[in-house]
């Protein structure tokens, strides 16, 4: 009994740093729909900022005002931080496409890391104690640390306060009412601009407080921003998207289940949230407390659509004189090129094809890597325990990760929006902890090597053409079905599944004949990948692998399929450039943030807008 | 703190002289917002030998950073004596953000266009296992700094690949013996949940159970990696009362471990045995909250004697204005090990290199002689064990020795049947 109260207190305590965290990115979604990667960044500063505070303050104003003062201004800090991350970098861009700004913010990520390293340096930092608060209680006498009963105290109120400044203030009101419509709020006089900026701080605030909080039971480290994103979503998305009270029992629950599972699953602590998250979503597809989104609604801003075409007779000539080069590239070109050049290739499809079912299906999937990881391993298990041949394994990797894509379909496809993303996202977890884990098949993060080419295609060239020959072919498959008829029904589906079914598409099966085929050539590029490298690990499967191929198809444009292919090569070509350098992560982050305010519909979109405006293109000219 | 990479500007004539321009502009932004240190060497004639690491720089600074000082240490120092075979040594430091796909491809670059001569690199022992392959399959030369992983001098090993560190299972086997001597008949064990945890949860446990057959493990607990819930895994362990604890959590998640088993007991009575924990990387954050009396292996530079091990301490502080840390150390070694192979070699072809490597016997060390061993390819750097004891506030080891690895590693007959033939 005492045991099982210890661990219930120990869930509880555990969760009021995530919950404070999770409101924050709760809120911001609701008002502004900016699915924010960077929360976790102003938790990180919010831990470092509070212990440099921690060091100054008790000695000016006693140590108990002072730890505690340290806390609350710790979150005015970081919530001005926000505030000007929100002016500078997502103002300009709330225009952009649905879900645009996530690439902004992953470029903030990256700028805030590379901050915290220069400001506060490498080695981890352990959280100052609470004054007065070592040492623990004895309750049926098991030891609970005096900071665990005073966090769980704390948390209710505020939990109440929020709710109090939701239900009770103005400012509630208009956060309430922008999160339910923002497009009526606005009719109505309300300054969206600011109730923007100050809920972005509030959140970033929040947040900043959560990595204070924590710090007498942990501290600061510089993975800290990555490592509570996982957590974070599965939080927000539990309790539904938006939903302040939501995230309160979702964060109880996580908690709580995760001391449960410490105890009685040791090998559990890796998928444990993400299975909790997955069976709720298939039970309440909009989480605990969330709303059904209203279809149209969420977040569509900015110009109407003008309809894909496909390329001009100018636009293909241009785009076979390419080819032409590449193919001629060896000639004259050295070795590394080459090299670079197959990368690039490789992650260009695998781009395409989560542009293929995110621009042209309008299904966000934030767990492609599972198909890209899932194809790998298809083929390399094939080398490793069947030495099949490389011409037959390669075969493995489409079709493994086609099934792959099959079953996590069938559970995915009848949620859409934000819930279909982490849904996908989830699934994609449970394929990576399967691999991880799964070590007497998969060899865990040891990896399967030696998974090397034929004769024939081993060494530079051949494998450059390899490539190249499956990558194009890959593509230009995509672009076949996204101009066939299944296309047109594709985006009917995308534009408006009401209309769609009216007019007899089923728009669930062509979404779902969508998504395997995406999934089955994301494991093409896969299986280029695997003999290009000569070996496969875990790292491919995992949720900074989907980023990747998530942030170079927004970056590059998600109308059109050009969009990934241009901002994977873009990608790749300044990551290889700009990682030689010291502080490379300041300046891709800075990089990233610049294109997305001048190119606010993506590098092709809006290179088209700018050819439209100098007469360069003409509207004709798809025609 | 060092800003951008010296070697970049070195780049001969050809294809590569447009990058140049693009990086020019970049480096003087970044040399207008950091310090940038440019290590002076003697004029020399010739073109450098260059290496390339290929590390995490990024991704585990706490460790690189240390790391990378203590490679420009000894590449200074050797320049300093006149280089090898004539010319200058210089090391390139491209970051591979801890992606072993990505770290293939540096690779390749280095190999091909950048002019090296041979690799080394790789802190997480999956991209240092994939580096290790593309060394076998392109008939490059890779040698091992840190990555502990056992895999890679035996399971997969190959004639390619050799490794500096002290592996998973001598660390392991060095705390078991010492667990051994003990009354202690049950054990719990805490690792992090990915191949470095569970190797070394074996490796104790076999060594262990070979020195005294009697004892149990009673728990095992295996928190993701820098996710560790550290009150529930306190409390999950404490209800299994074991005698002994055996861990491998370090880092982030070593601090709040600690944290909360001292507050709540746990380590109270019971003996600790633990890996990498007197290390300063892992030692210095928990300041004075440092466990007493747990047994770990580390570095305890500050207690050396007089010697090599001490000269090196003092030169690396003169040098960086820092304490050395474990990096520091075979950051250090490592580059001193590429220079003697040179030189031995007298040559910089693969095959050459590789001919030098094994057998390789590098004289003076800051822990004395090294050799590289002809029969798996891994040096004999020994690990440093003691007890962990809090003075002036500050974690420290005391009690320690300095233990030779060899007797601790499987019989060459054990290493020969793991090995792939060669």
């Amino acid at each position: 009994m005492g045991f099982f109260i210890a661990q219930l207190l120990t869930g509880l305590a555990n969760a009021a740093a995530l919950f404070l965290v999770a409101s924050g990115l709760s809120l911001i979604f609701g008002v502004t729909r900016i699915v924010n990667f960077a929360h976790g960044s102003f938790y990180m500063l919010g831990a470092y900022v509070g212990i440099t505070l921690m060091g100054v303050l008790p000695g000016v104003l006693g140590p108990y005002l002072g730890f505690w003062g340290a806390i609350v201004l710790t979150g005015l800090i970081v919530g001005l931080a926000g505030a000007l991350v929100e002016i500078v970098v997502l103002r300009p861009i709330y225009r952009a496409p649905e879900l645009f700004q996530l690439v902004a913010t992953f470029g903030v990520i990256l700028v805030i890391q590379d901050l915290a390293l220069m400001v506060w340096g490498a080695e981890d930092q352990m959280g100052p104690r609470a004054p007065g608060l070592r040492g623990v209680f004895r309750i049926f006498g098991e030891p609970i640390p005096k900071y665990d009963i005073v966090l769980i105290c704390i948390t209710p109120f505020i939990l109440l306060a929020l709710w109090a400044l939701i239900a009770k203030t103005r400012l509630g009101v208009l956060v309430r009412a922008a999160t339910q419509d923002r497009e009526m709020v606005a009719a109505l006089g309300v300054n969206q601009r600011w109730l923007f900026t100050g809920v972005f701080a509030l959140g970033s605030a929040l947040a900043g407080w959560g990595g204070a909080l924590q710090l007498p039971k942990g501290g600061a480290d510089l993975l800290m921003d990555f490592n509570i994103i996982g957590p974070l979503f599965v939080v927000t998305v539990i309790g539904g998207m938006g939903s302040l009270p939501g995230a309160f029992i979702a964060a109880v629950l996580i908690s709580v289940l995760n001391v449960f599972g410490v105890a009685y699953l040791p090998q559990s602590t890796l998928v444990l949230m993400f299975v909790v998250m997955a069976i709720v979503l298939i039970v309440r597809p909009y989480g605990l407390l969330g709303k059904e989104e209203v279809a149209g609604e969420h977040g569509q801003s900015g110009a109407p659509e003008t309809p894909i075409r496909p390329f001009g007779r100018r636009g293909r000539l241009a785009v076979a004189g390419l080819l032409l080069v590449m193919a001629l590239l060896p000639l004259v070109t050295q070795p590394f090129a080459l090299v670079l050049l197959t990368d690039i290739v490789i992650f260009a499809l695998f781009a395409a094809s989560l542009q293929f079912i995110l621009g042209t299906g309008g299904l966000v999937s934030f767990g492609h890597a599972a198909f890209y990881g899932g194809g790998a391993y298809a083929a390399a298990l094939m080398v490793t325990y069947a030495k099949t041949p490389m011409e037959i394994a390669f075969l493995f990797a489409p079709l493994g990760a086609g099934m792959l894509a099959l079953v996590i379909g069938w559970f995915c496809i009848r949620l859409s929006g934000v819930y279909f993303a982490m849904l996908t996202l989830a699934f994609s977890q449970l394929v990576w902890s399967l691999v991880f884990q799964w070590r007497a098949v998969t060899r865990g993060d040891d990896g399967l090597i030696d998974i090397w080419p034929s004769a024939w295609l081993s060494g530079t060239v051949p494998y450059y053409y390899f490539t190249l020959v499956v990558g194009v072919l890959g593509i230009l498959f995509l672009r076949t079905v996204i101009h066939a008829p299944f296309g047109y029904a594709l985006r009917a589906g995308r534009d408006s599944a009401r209309q769609a079914e009216a007019m007899g598409i089923d728009v669930k099966r062509v979404q779902y004949v969508a998504f395997a085929l995406a999934g089955a050539l994301a494991g093409l590029a896969g299986g280029l990948f695997v003999f290009a490298k000569g070996s496969v690990f875990p790292t491919e499967l995992e949720i900074g692998k989907s980023f990747d191929a998530l942030i170079v198809v927004f970056l590059g444009g998600v109308k059109t399929l050009s969009g990934g292919i241009v901002g994977a090569t873009f990608m790749a070509a300044v990551e290889d450039w700009l990682t030689r350098l010291h502080y490379w992560r300041l300046l891709l982050g800075l990089l990233i943030i610049a294109v997305v305010i001048l190119a606010p519909e993506g590098i092709v979109g809006s290179a088209r807008r700018l050819g439209l405006r100098l007469g360069l293109v003409k509207h004709t000219e798809a025609d | 703190m060092t800003g951008a990479n010296p070697a970049h500007g070195n780049r001969g004539p050809g294809p590569a002289n447009r990058r140049d321009d693009h990086m020019n502009i970049l480096r003087s932004l970044i040399a207008a917002a950091t310090a940038v240190t440019v290590l002076s060497a003697p004029a020399f004639a010739e073109d450098p030998i260059k290496i390339g690491d290929i590390n995490h720089y990024k991704r585990m600074a706490a460790f690189a950073e240390p790391y990378r000082k203590g490679i420009e240490l000894a590449v200074a120092e050797v320049n300093a004596e006149g280089g090898v075979l004539g010319r200058p040594l210089e090391f390139v430091f491209p970051d591979d953000q801890g992606d072993p796909g990505e770290a293939v491809k540096i690779a390749e670059d280095l190999m091909t266009r950048e002019g090296t001569v041979m690799f080394t690199g790789a802190i997480l022992s999956n991209v240092g296992i994939a580096l290790s392959s593309f060394a076998k399959e392109k008939n490059y030369l890779y040698l091992a700094g840190e990555p502990l992983a056992d895999t890679l001098v035996w399971k997969s090993g190959n004639p390619n690949t050799f490794r500096l560190r002290v592996s998973t299972w001598v660390q392991a086997a060095m705390l078991a013996e010492q667990a051994a001597k003990t009354d202690a008949k049950t054990y719990a064990t805490i690792a992090p949940n990915y191949s470095y945890g569970t190797e070394a949860v074996e490796a104790f446990k076999a060594n262990l159970k070979r020195l005294k057959p009697d004892v149990e493990f009673v728990d095992e607990q295996w928190p993701a990696l820098f996710k560790i819930d550290a009150a529930a895994e306190v409390q999950a362990i404490e209800k299994a009362k074991p005698d002994a604890i055996f861990n491998v959590t370090f880092g982030a998640d070593l601090a709040k471990f600690v944290r909360e088993g001292t507050d709540r007991g746990l380590f109270d009575g019971r003996g600790v045995y633990s890996m990498l924990t007197g290390e300063p990387e892992y030692l210095e954050p928990l300041g004075e909250e440092a466990p007493e009396g747990w047994y770990v292996t580390g570095y305890p530079w500050y207690d050396l004697p007089d010697g090599p091990g001490k000269d090196f301490v003092a030169a690396y502080e003169t040098a960086t204005g820092e304490t050395p840390k474990m990096g520091s150390l075979v950051g250090y070694t490592m580059a001193k090990s590429v220079a003697a192979a040179i030189q031995k070699a007298g040559a910089t072809d693969t095959a050459s290199l590789i001919k030098a490597f094994e057998g390789l016997e590098v004289p003076s060390t800051p822990v004395g002689p090294l050799e590289y061993r002809a029969i798996d390819h891994q040096s004999t750097l020994g690990a440093y064990v003691g007890t962990l004891a809090v003075k002036d506030g500050k974690g420290v080891m005391v009690d320690w020795e300095y233990k030779n690895p060899v007797p601790y590693m499987p019989s060459d007959d054990e290493i020969r049947a793991m090995r792939p033939a060669n």
